[in-house]
């Protein structure tokens, strides 16, 4: 954990980790859990408890419905159980025990056209989503392939950038001819132009201080147009995909097999990282003792990094397509939070990318007074980096404060729209 | 499946800059040390009595306030102590105890706890004390009624009270360095001019105190006075001697900087010092008070709400032009 510097005078600035480690494999797991987000009655439809899957086979919630999973090892569903994630999203946990073999499916048709992608490759590792392309409403002019890292101290992106150039290049062809979009940029940290510049999109380097490689400040440094508040970044006609899933999206189309693979980082509790490639669904505890990360009670098991990630409550969760890392804290190194008021010392105004006016606006989500925060105090211009939190000295929970002042808005947006 | 591990979950994020309360306020009474161990080593045991005397009941009104009202124990972080701290320091040597009483009672029940506490006053407390102490008991504040009995080796006559009573003519017997190493009469931690700037600095590098600020106030002070100056030097004295007398400089450093009554947004700092500073020597050359300083800046307080609305836009706010 980086600490206040001597002199507190100048900013704190939290550096991206920009030397990738070597890509280790992880032995092939027993079981495989895979999260469908569709409730109960979706799950059900999708596979039964004692199917035999095959790697690469698609498990949909309804033949007309836009979730669906992508099994990554053969064997035979062993379990069905609901699940709620992080945010709230009813989801159903397909457990598949794996038979030690790879038997490939082939249900992938190799044509580039959206319905492919819509069909295939939104379970891909990095989460690509495709839904802005096909959504009529919506004009996408740009494709950002970002090899920027969303957290601190990992490098899976930045991996996949420097090894696999090649099926970037000719995932950004795929892309090409799926969706039509002609400007595809691709940004990398300076160290990572190399590479990049192989792939045949147009390179632009991103500085190396966080936040600068969230899609929102992408938007405003690189691209140049800001994403207001009212807007999401599809509504600017730019779709940001990782670096992973554009590599990805190439090697599926070079070699016929879906993508059941993702490069991820570990962050052991002294700092030490590495990076591993792994099953998509690998229950996390599997990933950790490939790394020889030991995990005790009272320790915090983060998917993702340590500004934006989620903790996880239990080992036995699995890796899932947008899991760009893994990170087990210490209990002692773990930042509490305080009940403690806002003293209004400033430290978080002064550090906001984008220049909210965080004192007055914790004292609006403290008061719940969500409404007022996002008209007055610019709610919904935060790009949710966490640095308001990581450097209040009150220890208030702002980040989180925001994350609930969002959530608790668009249940009221949601309810008033079903009114209508 | 495998044993389960208790894990501990939270919200993003997960790291922290180790940066408290408690750590800053201990920071603000080291840097204050210099002027305090100044005061100490000119008036002896009564001026470290003061200060004890203050620090020990503005902790016990917290202590007081938090067992009254049932809220959680918060004198460990030391803002309390600073309170009472400060106050000490801005008072002569000489005060008697129950004005310290009833002062940190002012400052810490009155000034913060009936406003919600810790971050939630809209005066300084320490000031808030100080002004309604001046304006109660003139003769426990008038510096040279108070140490008429020290004879310390320099002038003992309050420059700021010779100003005000018989103009810049009767202050040309104070030489600037004297004044800057606290060789003159004033609260206790308050004359030496040194100590005060080199514990402000200190804050200012560490980053516990806000520049903007301090400097604008100190500009402030400067620029008003030298206009002052410039328009009728034998009526107003120099800029100088403003900022080296009375409560300039700990009000700049140590008071005014205080977190919730002033602004955090740039601009807003900027004027809120100056302001400030321009008040300060305004009551000082033309109105009734000896020392503006207390006045100033709780007026400036008041303004600060209204200051702190000038801020940039944020990236991406969406203007409804009506």
């Amino acid at each position: 954990m980086i600490k206040r510097s001597f002199l507190g005078l100048v900013k704190p600035r939290l550096e991206y980790n920009l030397a990738p480690d070597p890509v280790q494999d992880v032995p092939l797991p027993k079981t495989v859990t895979l999260l469908l987000k569709a409730g109960q009655n979706g799950g059900a439809t999708a596979c039964k408890v004692g199917d035999p899957v095959k790697t690469g086979q698609r498990l949909a919630a309804s033949l007309d419905s836009a979730e669906y999973v992508i099994s990554s090892v053969t064997g035979s569903v062993s379990a069905m159980a609901p699940y709620v994630d992080a945010c709230g999203r009813q989801c159903t946990a397909i457990t598949i025990q794996a038979n030690g073999q790879d038997d490939w499916d082939d249900g992938f048709d190799k044509a580039p056209t959206l319905d492919t992608a819509l069909k295939f490759f939104e379970y891909a590792p990095g989460n690509p989503s495709f839904k802005a392309f096909a959504d009529p409403e919506k004009t996408i002019r740009t494709i950002v392939v970002n090899g920027m890292e969303q957290d601190l101290l990992l490098t899976a992106n930045q991996c996949v950038v420097q090894n696999e150039a090649s099926d970037i290049k000719s995932g950004i062809d795929v892309l090409k001819k799926m969706t039509g979009v002609d400007r595809i940029l691709m940004t990398v940290p300076e160290n990572h132009v190399q590479p990049a510049s192989t792939t045949g999109a147009e390179v632009k380097t991103v500085r190396g201080a966080y936040p600068q490689g969230l899609a929102h400040m992408i938007m405003k440094d690189v691209v140049g147009q800001v994403v207001s508040a009212d807007e999401t970044l599809a509504d600017t006609g730019a779709v940001f995909l990782s670096a992973q899933a554009v590599a990805a999206i190439g090697a599926a189309f070079n070699t016929g097999k879906l993508p059941v693979t993702k490069v991820l980082t570990v962050v052991g509790k002294d700092g030490s990282t590495r990076n591993v490639r792994t099953r998509i669904g690998t229950p996390l505890g599997d990933v950790l003792q490939a790394c020889n990360v030991t995990l005790t009670d009272r320790d915090r098991l983060i998917l993702g990094g340590p500004m934006r990630g989620i903790a996880a409550y239990s080992e036995d969760l699995p890796v899932e397509p947008g899991t760009d890392g893994v990170v087990v804290q210490d209990d002692a190194d773990s930042a509490q939070t305080t009940d403690y008021p806002c003293i209004n010392c400033g430290e978080c105004v002064r550090i906001c990318p984008v220049r909210i006016p965080v004192n007055m606006l914790v004292r609006f989500l403290e008061a719940r007074l969500y409404e007022d925060a996002a008209a007055i105090y610019d709610l919904h211009c935060c790009v949710e980096c966490g640095l308001c939190s990581y450097v209040c000295i009150s220890r208030i929970p702002i980040f989180q404060y925001i994350k609930l002042g969002k959530y608790e808005l668009s249940l009221i947006e949601t309810a008033e729209a079903a009114n209508e | 499946m495998s044993s389960q591990k208790k894990l501990v979950v939270a919200h993003a994020p997960y790291w922290h800059d180790g940066s408290k309360i408690s750590t800053k306020n201990y920071h603000v009474m080291i840097a204050a040390l210099p002027a305090v161990l100044m005061g100490i080593s000119q008036y002896g045991a009564p001026a470290l009595g003061v200060m004890a005397f203050a620090m020990a009941c503005a902790m016990i009104w917290e202590l007081f306030w938090n067992l009254v009202l049932g809220k959680s124990m918060s004198i460990g972080d030391g803002s309390a102590a600073v309170t009472g701290l400060l106050l000490g320091m801005l008072m002569p040597a000489t005060a008697p105890w129950w004005v310290i009483v009833l002062g940190t009672f002012i400052a810490i029940i009155v000034g913060k706890q009936i406003f919600g506490g810790i971050g939630f006053n809209p005066l300084n407390p320490p000031l808030l004390a100080l002004a309604m102490l001046v304006i109660s008991f003139k003769g426990v504040f008038d510096f040279d009624e108070a140490l008429r009995h020290y004879d310390l080796g320099f002038i003992m006559t309050y420059p700021l009270a010779d100003l005000k009573a018989f103009g810049p003519a009767a202050i040309e017997k104070f030489s600037l360095g004297d004044l800057f190493m606290g060789r003159q009469t004033g609260a206790i931690g308050s004359t030496f001019g040194l100590g005060l700037i080199v514990g402000g600095l200190y804050l200012i590098l560490r980053g516990y105190v806000r520049w903007e600020i301090s400097l604008s106030f100190l500009a402030g002070v400067f620029i008003t006075a030298l206009l002052f100056n410039l328009s009728d030097s034998a009526k107003y004295a120099g800029p100088l001697f403003h900022l080296f007398t009375g409560y300039t400089l700990i009000a700049a450093f140590f008071v005014i900087s205080e977190d919730s009554s002033s602004p955090a947004n740039f601009i807003p700092m900027l004027l809120f010092g100056a302001l400030a500073g321009l008040m300060t020597v305004l009551i000082r050359n033309v109105g009734a008070y000896v020392d503006g300083v207390p006045f100033s800046i709780l007026l400036m307080n008041l303004a600060n709400p209204l200051l702190d609305k000038i801020r940039p836009k944020a990236i991406g706010k969406v203007v409804e032009n009506a």
